[in-house]
């Protein structure tokens, strides 16, 4: 494929009279690790949303894989290849767990194959990727019964069960201890190693410096920065809006 | 058990149900057995948007009263087509009509479906009690529209004179009931098979969150219309025979509020995550009422309904099939 995977060119996003984003723009290659920072406010989620059609933006464009995107609402862009976990984590709660790895498989993977995905295929897969987050042994539970941590695994898992060109990782590891982040790190890493290209939103900055290749700030948002993760950090302007002036 | 098995099963519980009430009944069994029938349909078509997607119907009467007006409309044109046609189609039109009832249910439930698609299209994006006072507007809208329309009796009612007798099954009634058996075994072989199908799958992701399903690739929009539209023609199905059940039918029996309730009371009771929550609970209020109605008063009805209804959601929100879910977990624990 020519070109970058993602390209998002000077998208802008109002509510009311607050500017959310404000000519946002954004390139990713495929098969790179990005981290996306910035505080609170700073138009991360906003700008995830445009991205994957939960929100229109009023500006600009996202292409993604060669293609706009622009006027295709989520589920179609799901289906063609861009997948999301959510800040907060979203299972269908009425399911169990192999069942809510299961959704994507009988809509998005098996509207891109053309055909629909047989019990056993779908019970395979599902199992593969419980295994892959550590989650086969509580394939039958509902998520009420999964801890925390748990359950940032499953909405994962449940991204990746959409056989995604790009996940976008919204804030997966919040509330999580030490170790906890750790591993979804690992987890990250080593789904991006199967070529997916990850974009990881995150506040804890040990995660993001230890995942992401390339960073990308956003500050009321604007981008004020992007480029080397260990370069980005010393910039003024994002010392700045972290610590304060 | 695989659903060829399904549908047999049913055919031989209704014929045996038919036989039943054919032995040891009279026409008031086949009279009484017809509107609990009738609400198993209506509480299985409620269920399939109200218990499976999560989206409150209010406007269940609505639908079940187009269903008996579309076969009002088609008996009147039956009844005036010396003076509705030119003498040149009077003839054939003569040939055509009255429509025989399936065929009265057929329409009744095509003319639902169609609306409850443009209701979908009108509403789904409404949410929540949102919705819920979308669709009881537009059975609002539907009543005050049948009201004047003079040709199928505007307020003042139509009459429909079903034939006394039908070739094989006698009396009109058990021919009616015998069709609301099929129907029934239509509307739990919809919804069973919805039930364990990918379309059930994504309906329960849209019953628990819209966001997250679109996320991963369900067509939330595409899938709730698909649900207000089987909903509706399934009511629409129900309410088709009516008229010719009652006899005559006005916009204040047609659009009852009972219908909405009970379309709403019979799943919670009887629980909306499957199909047998429905079946269960249409069959125990509505035999409930039955006995209230010639025991005690048919004002009692409604008060039956509220009771339990306000009963159930405090004790157990998940009705019967969800009590003895808990129950069954336990007993496999213990």
């Amino acid at each position: 494929m020519m070109g970058p995977l993602l390209k998002v060119d000077q998208l802008g996003k109002r509510f009311g009279g607050f500017v959310a984003l404000d000519s946002v723009a954004l390139t990713v290659a495929e098969g790179e690790r990005v981290g996306l920072i910035g505080p609170n406010g700073s138009g991360k989620s906003t700008l995830v949303n445009c991205i994957c059609g939960t929100l229109h933006n009023e500006t600009g464009s996202v292409t993604f894989a060669g293609e706009k995107m622009d006027g295709l609402i989520a589920h179609e862009r799901t289906r063609r290849g861009l997948a999301r976990s959510f800040q907060l984590p979203r299972p269908f709660m009425s399911m169990s767990v192999a069942d809510n790895i299961r959704v994507p498989l009988l809509y998005t993977v098996a509207a891109r194959i053309g055909h629909h995905v047989s019990k056993a295929e779908a019970d395979d897969r599902c199992m593969e990727l419980l295994k892959l987050v550590a989650l086969d042994h509580k394939a039958a539970k509902n998520p009420r019964d999964l801890t925390q941590v748990e359950m940032r695994k499953l909405e994962l898992a449940r991204a990746m069960a959409a056989e995604p060109k790009l996940l976008i990782a919204d804030e997966s590891m919040a509330g999580l201890s030490h170790s906890e982040v750790e591993d979804i790190v690992t987890l990250l890493i080593r789904l991006n190693e199967r070529g997916i290209t990850i974009i990881m939103i995150e506040h804890i900055m040990r995660a993001v410096m230890s995942f992401s290749q390339r960073l990308a700030v956003l500050v009321s948002g604007k981008k004020i920065a992007d480029g080397k993760p260990d370069d980005v950090i010393k910039e003024k302007e994002v010392i700045g809006a972290y610590l304060g002036q | 058990m695989r659903t060829p098995a399904f549908i047999l099963i049913q055919i031989v519980a209704g014929l045996a149900l038919y036989l039943l009430f054919n032995y040891f009944g009279n026409d008031y069994w086949f009279f009484a057995g017809y509107t609990v029938l009738q609400y198993v349909v209506l509480a299985t078509a409620w269920n399939i948007l109200g218990g499976y997607c999560g989206y409150v119907n209010f406007g269940s009467a609505g639908f079940f009263a187009l269903g008996a007006y579309t076969s009002v409309f088609f008996y009147n044109v039956g009844q005036g087509v010396d003076d509705l046609f030119p003498d040149s189609l009077a003839g054939v039109m003569h040939l055509i009509f009255p429509l025989p009832m399936p065929l009265l249910i057929v329409i009744g439930g095509f003319v639902a479906g169609l609306v409850g698609l443009g209701t979908g299209y009108l509403t789904l994006r409404l949410r929540g009690v949102f919705f819920a006072i979308a669709t009881l507007a537009l059975a609002v809208v539907l009543e005050t529209l049948i009201i004047n329309w003079e040709f199928v009796g505007g307020a003042r009612g139509a009459y429909v004179i079903p034939p006394a007798e039908i070739p094989v099954f006698g009396p009109y009634i058990q021919f009616l009931f015998a069709l609301m058996i099929l129907l029934v075994i239509l509307s739990l072989t919809i919804a069973r098979l919805i039930e364990r199908s990918r379309l059930g799958y994504g309906f329960a992701t849209i019953r628990d969150d819209e966001l997250a399903a679109e996320a991963c690739g369900v067509p939330t929009l595409r899938l709730k219309l698909i649900a207000t539209t089987i909903s509706g023609a399934l009511m629409g199905m129900a309410g088709a025979p009516f008229p010719y059940y009652i006899g005559y039918v006005e916009p204040g029996s047609a659009f009852n509020l009972s219908y909405a309730v009970n379309s709403i009371a019979m799943p919670m009771i009887g629980g909306t995550s499957t199909w047998v929550g429905p079946l269960i609970g249409a069959v125990l209020l509505g035999t409930l009422q039955q006995i209230a109605t010639v025991t005690i008063s048919s004002a009692v009805n409604l008060l039956i309904v509220g009771l339990l209804l306000i009963g159930f959601v405090i004790v157990a929100p998940s009705g019967i099939v969800g009590l003895a879910q808990v129950w069954m977990r336990k007993r496999s624990k213990a």
